[in-house]
């Protein structure tokens, strides 16, 4: 991994249409700003992490031939419930 | 017709048209290419999103405008063209569902939400740019408040 120091206000550039600014440091806080393409994904990496950690707590759910049957009538009857106080 | 082995199903016959392509995975499991988009039956809003040689690999999905009728889907436009979308209408948006042990606690995943297009075939898993949408939607709770504003 390649690593730089920088100072506010610096920035560093990844290929030629790629900026990144160290805006501000506060602490243990940087604040980045980045200049990028439209075409260019930025994301938080928490947010890849997130997705992923869900997407393994999904697939780990007991799931049986019946689980959609079930899950379908919970949500119909929650929906009726909350059409019924609605009216009230 | 391709025969298939499935968690819900066990073996069952699908057409081959059926198969859809993830070019990229799904995060976590980067490694499963392709899947079959199976119903429960039709009046259920919940589908199977089966790992097409995965049996063990199976997620429940459901589209998010069946629980929360103002969800809009903002997304790069890169991954709409990834599958060879032009707009948001050429695409089916799914969200992928945690069934808990008490599953009137299920939860939608609305940050990561899949797309499929139909026409191509195709399907991704994207990444919100919209910062409403997170990793645990409570199904339920979302149609409750979509129905006391309504």
């Amino acid at each position: 991994m390649l690593v730089l120091a920088r100072k506010v206000n610096e920035s560093i550039m990844i290929g030629d249409d790629i900026e990144i600014v160290i805006i501000d440091i506060k602490g243990d806080q940087v604040k980045l700003g980045i200049k990028a393409p439209k075409s260019v994904a930025v994301h938080r990496k928490e947010i890849y992490e997130e997705i992923q950690k869900e997407n393994i707590a999904a697939m780990q759910s007991q799931l049986k031939p019946d689980t959609l049957k079930d899950i379908t009538d919970i949500l119909q009857t929650h929906k009726e419930k909350n059409i019924d106080n609605y009216k009230k | 017709m391709v025969t298939i082995a499935t968690k819900p199903f066990g073996q069952i016959e699908v057409d081959e048209r059926q198969i859809i392509d993830f070019p990229e995975g799904i995060y976590g499991f980067e490694d499963i290419k392709k899947f079959v988009i199976l119903d429960a039956n039709e009046k259920s809003p919940f589908k199977w999103l089966q790992a097409y040689d995965e049996p063990d690999l199976a997620f429940v999905i459901i589209r998010p405008i069946d629980f929360m009728v103002q969800y809009e889907l903002n997304v790069m436009p890169e991954d709409l063209e990834d599958i060879g979308a032009k707009s948001p209408d050429d695409v089916i948006v799914f969200a992928i569902v945690t069934i808990p042990e008490d599953p009137s606690r299920m939860t939608a995943n609305l940050q990561g939400p899949v797309l499929i297009n139909p026409k191509t075939r195709k399907g991704k898993q994207a990444i919100s740019l919209s910062d409403k949408y997170t990793v645990r939607h409570y199904i339920l709770e979302e149609i409750k408040k979509a129905q006391v504003k309504g």
